[in-house]
């Protein structure tokens, strides 16, 4: 690796400030599970690593009945999957969390890591985006709020402006009779990157028998994860049936435009897609009905 | 449910039991020594550069501007090396192997494949060797690339050695071709094998490139030391074959490179090659300091030696009542960038588990732009074995016979003569078949979306050479010397066998791995032949012991040697009931009788014990993703006599999942240009902990002959059987025949659709 | 050259300082300039585990933790499993079942193992091979070393 220096800021002013002086030479540290591989590899370089996670607004995990889940952008798999409350009100982000690597890499790795490395196979992201995540950012110019739907901008690349960071992730509260569920296909059990992914999160009538509304999101099958808006909007206000589920999975398969390389096929990921996406919405309709 | 059987006819006190392995403690404290753990004062850390192209002429090299970088202390190029200063005129018929073997070190002319060294820097630390290396500027002439083994044979296909010309059955052909070798067999009369046949299947089978996976990447320390002597810590399987390779390359006697093998953390087969050592030896020449060198994971990938790809079409024809009449077989197998695949191999092992009379198989050793393949577990035979036992489940069930029944009318025994002309010893593939029948395992139910399958296996097993030195201490304790690299158990075994055949305990002896000076010739670490060919080095070595402990006991009792005998530890006389010494109390008396006694003995048995394996596979496919989950999985083996059945187990269960590995995800992904796609642990994709069962494991105990206590080797033959085994149970899982692996979810997804099945 | 910087750190209960480049690893300040070469190399990408240590009471690959991230920070290496009493029961373990055969991967799964029981003390088969998922062994299949976990496992 070619030499950086390397500094690690105690407050969100001193990172904007530094990351917003150095331009393209900065690039932002959390678990380093991406980014230190990557720079490795050669494939990113960076003279200057500003190392976020002791900042602490970065690490806050707050959950609130009513507000709903800050999650700070450095906290590590581990922490979430590991907070009762926070499993228990949001099975769909832990569904992700849990499967992001190995043990080794949970404890480390973070959601805002995922969500900035902006992977087109990333778990959390479609995860976060079913469950309607919004990124709170800041920068020189202040704080804004991106969805997660529009947060990734092309493989690698993120909608963070110079100097702005991720400071957390925003996801509202549950409501009644919702449930969400995320599921990936890979040739092993674990420890490999998603050929598909798909998260989905139904909200259901009280009777359990009908969609109040559902949001889809897809990865690997795009050069970002895809917001499969019209697939989730196909259901809204259906009942639940074998037949709108499959409406939606074969939306969601319009959605996706996979390209075929060594993980797998165009015809293959389009496949799966409609599998998962029948998966998940019939987990996500379990959750909801409280099973 | 699952379990680890041992069916043993013969008890011995040491031989058999599980005792607590030498160079335990050390593993699990992090205190053993392994190549990158080596650490000389003053040591420098080289890098090697490599072709970006898998085949591109190289025209000009420039190493100023990294031998300017601070830090950088030396950078060598091909020129550096001995071959560049000989003319083909003084290396005579040595001209071509040198070449091959000085090339694949670091490539002179041409690079051959993605990876192929062409420049090596030492410097203070691999950081900074690193950034050199991007200062170092080539000049290549890109060429066209090849990478598919019967591309390779096309007339017409990119050649990669202008001079290389096929030798045909000792006939050398008339143009340059990449088909290095063609080699042949037969038995009977063909034609009238398959006329005989009611039933004659012939398919075509695929493999792809796969990587032994161990887990510590290649690594070296050279020091060249101002007197002249080149010393190394390596990584090796084979610390005398590390030692013949730097010194034939080197152009050096053998007895100026000292090699001292460290532990090392896995080959299969892979560690035999000495990929780094000349390389950093000729840096520390330079230098005038110890170099270390450490592959990383993807040089490890691209650049030291996988296992061959394969292209095989099988035919073989039966009679209704499952009897074989004849055999074919033609398999081509890519070696990589230099000739040596391991077809020969395979077409010999291909039906060495059957008793055919009539049957040829033809092979084709094939160089294209891949790196050079090497060993890997019982190499060429898994590839055999994945097509000839598939065609054979798909004959049996043709035949709605029991594939385990079809096995036993059809298997080699003691006494079939197999189609390289040898005939079998006493060998135990029957006694596995019908193991493997009655286990609980194959009795029990399977439907559903799952399925099972059977296939056996056949490795032959190695002798060569071993040497082994042991002294005994004044306490009784015996000190044993060996030169086998100890890769997963060895000095266990080898202490157990000592301790057998002096009488004494396992504790009471203890064994030493030591470096090439300081113990005679002894082969790799690899073959399945340690346990029997160094097995029996200890042994003569206690009997040379024994026979000298004889004598300090005629001396004390001042009688003749022959009236006394050595029993089970103790030294007594024949007739007087007085005169017995156990072995300690004898040590005890060696100083006052003519000092220590030590034992030796070399050898280079001929008499290794063939192995068999059956394997039996349960898969569940999971039918819209094409899934396959490996739920059970039993290995019976021929073992000749289990010396530590713990490592005997260990041995069947690993190579089992190597095999599933193999069978299901891993492969080598190839771009156009040649690169590899997925030269990381994460996309090669080996199986890990949440993938697999237990593997249950029955060790069969049929006595090798040529073993006193009837050891035959274990090593390999477990990975022959599990790629056909997982294969047919996919097969019955889903209706669908794969020929090709790995069986990945895609395949099987395209099958179905392929089948109409949506 | 680039600048070196002090860190300190408790390593095996011993409060430590060592100087390191930003750019070096702790797997590299461990074995190289510490010499603490339990921890081993296998892929320096995060996907073999040979190089796992207990950070702050989780495991983590030590290629993808820099070195200077060590600062104030509580480590377990290999080195600081035994004890001078003993070998921990896992170490024990590992020996009588033969779970090891190249030994390689062994620091990096008697850690994760380690870490697993001091938090589910029950785990079983299930629960044993998915925590030691990131840890790639490819000599024994990984029977002998499940069978390891499980016999200091209370899981009955």
């Amino acid at each position: 690796m070619e030499p950086f220096d390397f500094i690690s800021p105690s407050s969100i002013e001193e990172a904007v400030k530094t990351l917003a002086s150095s331009g393209d030479q900065a690039r932002i540290l959390a678990g380093g599970t991406d980014m230190l591989v990557q720079m490795r590899a050669g494939r990113r370089t960076a003279p200057l690593v500003v190392d976020i996670k002791g900042i602490p607004e970065l690490n806050v995990m707050s959950y609130d009945a009513s507000k709903g889940l800050t999650l700070g952008a450095a906290v590590p798999c581990y922490r979430i999957y590991q907070d009762a409350t926070v499993a228990t009100a949001y099975p769909g982000l832990i569904d992700s969390a849990f499967l992001i690597g190995g043990i080794q890499i949970q404890g480390r790795a973070s959601i805002g890591g995922n969500i900035c490395n902006a992977a087109p196979s990333g778990d959390a992201i479609p995860a976060v985006i079913a469950l309607g995540g919004v990124c709170n950012v800041t920068g020189p110019n202040g704080t804004r709020e991106i969805l997660c739907e529009d947060f990734c901008t092309a493989p690698g690349r993120n909608a963070l402006e110079n100097g702005e960071i991720l400071v957390s992730i925003s996801i509202p509260a549950p409501q009644p009779n919702a449930g969400a569920n995320y599921l990936r296909f890979i040739p092993r059990n674990e420890m490999d990157i998603a050929v598909a992914g798909v998260g989905s999160a139904v909200q259901l009538d009280a009777s359990g028998q009908n969609f109040v509304s559902a949001r889809i999101a897809l990865a690997s099958v795009a050069p970002t994860p895809v917001f499969a808006k019209e697939a989730g909007d196909s259901l809204a206000g259906k009942a639940v049936s074998e037949e709108a589920v499959q409406q939606a999975s074969e939306l969601a398969m319009a959605a996706a435009k996979p390209i075929s390389d060594m993980r797998g096929t165009i015809r293959q990921r389009t496949h799966l897609i409609g599998v998962l996406t029948r998966r998940t919405l019939n987990n996500a309709i379990e959750r909801a009905r409280g099973g | 449910m699952t379990s680890n059987q041992v069916l043993s006819e013969v008890e011995y006190d040491v031989v058999g039991k599980r005792p607590v392995r030498p160079d335990g403690v050390d593993k699990v404290t992090g205190r053993a020594q392994y190549g990158d753990d080596t650490n000389l004062t003053g040591t420098l850390r080289a890098k090697v550069l490599r072709s970006p192209h898998a085949h591109a002429r190289i025209k000009f090299i420039d190493t100023s501007k990294a031998e300017a970088l601070p830090g950088v202390r030396a950078v060598i190029t091909a020129k550096d090396l001995p071959f560049a200063s000989l003319s083909k005129k003084e290396l005579g018929g040595e001209y071509t192997s040198l070449k091959f073997a000085s090339d694949h070190m670091m490539a002179s002319d041409k690079a051959l494949f993605k990876g192929h060294p062409v420049a090596a820097i030492a410097a203070v630390n691999a950081h900074v060797a690193e950034s050199a290396m991007a200062l170092i500027e080539v000049d290549y002439e890109v060429l066209k690339p090849v990478v598919d083994v019967r591309e390779a044979m096309q007339d017409g296909a990119p050649l990669l050695h202008e001079d290389l010309r096929t030798n045909d059955m000792g006939e050398t052909g008339e143009k340059p071709s990449n088909v290095a070798t063609h080699m042949s067999y037969s038995i009977g009369d063909l034609d009238k094998g398959f006329a005989e046949a009611d039933l004659v299947l012939e398919k075509e089978y695929t493999t792809s490139t796969v990587h032994q996976g161990y887990i510590e990447p290649h690594n070296t320390t050279a020091f060249w030391n101002s007197d002249g002597q080149l010393n190394l810590w390596t990584s090796t399987q084979g610390s005398f074959q590390v030692r013949g390779t730097v010194a034939s390359i080197l152009r050096l006697p053998v007895s100026q490179v000292k090699v001292t093998p460290m532990e090392i953390g896995g080959g299969f087969g892979g560690k035999i090659t000495a990929y780094l050592d000349a390389i950093c030896a000729v840096l520390s020449k330079k230098t005038g300091a110890p170099v270390k060198a450490l592959m990383t994971r993807t040089e490890v990938f691209e650049a030291s030696g996988p296992a061959p790809a394969s292209w095989m079409r099988v035919k073989i024809g039966v009679k209704n009542n499952g009897k074989m009449t004849a055999v074919e077989t033609e398999m081509a197998m890519d070696a990589g960038a230099y000739p040596g695949s391991p077809v020969m191999q395979a077409i010999v092992c291909a039906f060495a588990c059957y008793d055919v009379e009539n049957g040829k198989v033809d092979g084709y050793d094939v160089v294209d732009n891949k790196p050079k393949t090497a060993a890997y577990r019982a190499p060429g035979a898994p590839q055999a074995a994945f097509a000839v036992e598939s065609l054979i489940d798909e004959i049996c069930a043709e035949l709605n016979m029991d594939p385990i029944e079809f096995r036993l009318l059809n298997a080699a025994k003691e006494g079939t003569r197999r189609i390289e002309g040898l005939v079998a010893r006493r060998i135990g593939l029957v006694e596995c078949l019908e193991v493997a029948r009655d286990h609980d395992h194959y009795k029990s139910k399977i439907d559903g979306p799952n399925g099972r399958g059977v296939a056996c296996g056949y490795w032959p097993n190695r002798g060569f050479q071993s040497s082994v030195v042991m002294t005994v201490n004044y306490d009784g304790v015996v000190s044993l010397l060996m030169g086998s690299v100890d890769i997963g158990g060895t000095r266990a075994s080898i202490a157990q066998q000592t301790a057998e055949t002096l009488g004494i305990g396992y504790e009471d002896v203890k064994p030493t791995v030591v470096d090439t000076d300081s113990i005679g010739y002894t082969f790799i670490t690899g073959g399945s032949r340690t346990c029997f060919a160094t097995g029996l080095a200890a042994i003569n070595a206690a009997e040379d012991v024994k026979s000298q402990m004889i004598s300090r006991a005629a001396k004390i009792w001042d009688t003749n040697e022959d009236d006394i005998e050595y029993v089970a530890g103790v030294v007594q006389h024949k007739s007087d009931e007085e005169l017995k010494l156990t072995f300690k109390d004898l040590a005890r008396q060696l100083a006052t009788t003519g000092g220590s006694v030590s034992g030796r003995a070399s050898v280079d048995p001929s008499g290794e014990g063939n192995g068999y394996a059956v394997h039996i596979a349960d898969v569940t496919v999971d039918p819209d993703t094409g899934k396959t989950d490996v739920t059970r999985f039993t290995a019976v083996q021929d073992a000749g006599k289990a010396i530590h059945p713990s490592y005997v187990e260990g041995q069947m269960q690993g190579g089992a999942v190597q095999g599933i590995g193999w069978a299901l995800n891993e492969e080598y992904f190839f771009d156009d240009s040649g690169k590899m796609m997925n030269p990381t642990f994460l996309d090669y994709r080996m199986p890990i902990s949440l993938d697999l069962p237990m593997i249950d494991t029955v060790i069969v105990e049929v006595a090798n002959p040529g073993h006193p206590y009837g050891v035959r080797g274990v090593g390999e033959v477990a990975i022959v059987p599990p790629m056909a085994a997982v294969g047919n149970a996919v097969s019955a899982a889903t209706g669908n025949r794969m020929r090709s692996l790995p069986i990945t979810p895609g395949k099987i997804l395209e099958a179905d659709w392929e089948n109409g099945k949506s | 050259m680039p600048g070196v910087t002090q860190v300190q750190t408790t390593l095996n209960g011993e409060v430590i300082n060592f100087l390191c480049e930003p750019r070096q690893s702790l797997l590299e300040v461990l074995r190289d300039v510490l010499g603490m070469t339990g921890t081993k190399e296998g892929c320096n990408d995060g996907n073999c585990g040979a190089c796992t240590i207990i950070l702050d009471g989780r495991i983590v690959d030590s290629c993808l933790v820099l070195g200077v991230e060590a600062e104030g920070r509580d480590i377990t290496t290999i080195e600081g499993m035994a004890s001078p009493e003993g070998l921990h029961p896992l170490q024990q373990s590992f020996l009588e079942n033969a779970a090891l055969q190249c030994g390689i991967c062994t620091p990096g799964f008697l850690l994760a193992s380690k870490s697993l029981l001091d938090q589910e003390p029950e785990a079983d088969e299930g629960r044993i091979r998915h925590w030691l998922a990131g840890n790639l062994c490819r000599c024994t299949g990984y029977d002998k070393i499940v069978r390891a976990v499980l016999q200091v496992s209370k899981a009955k």
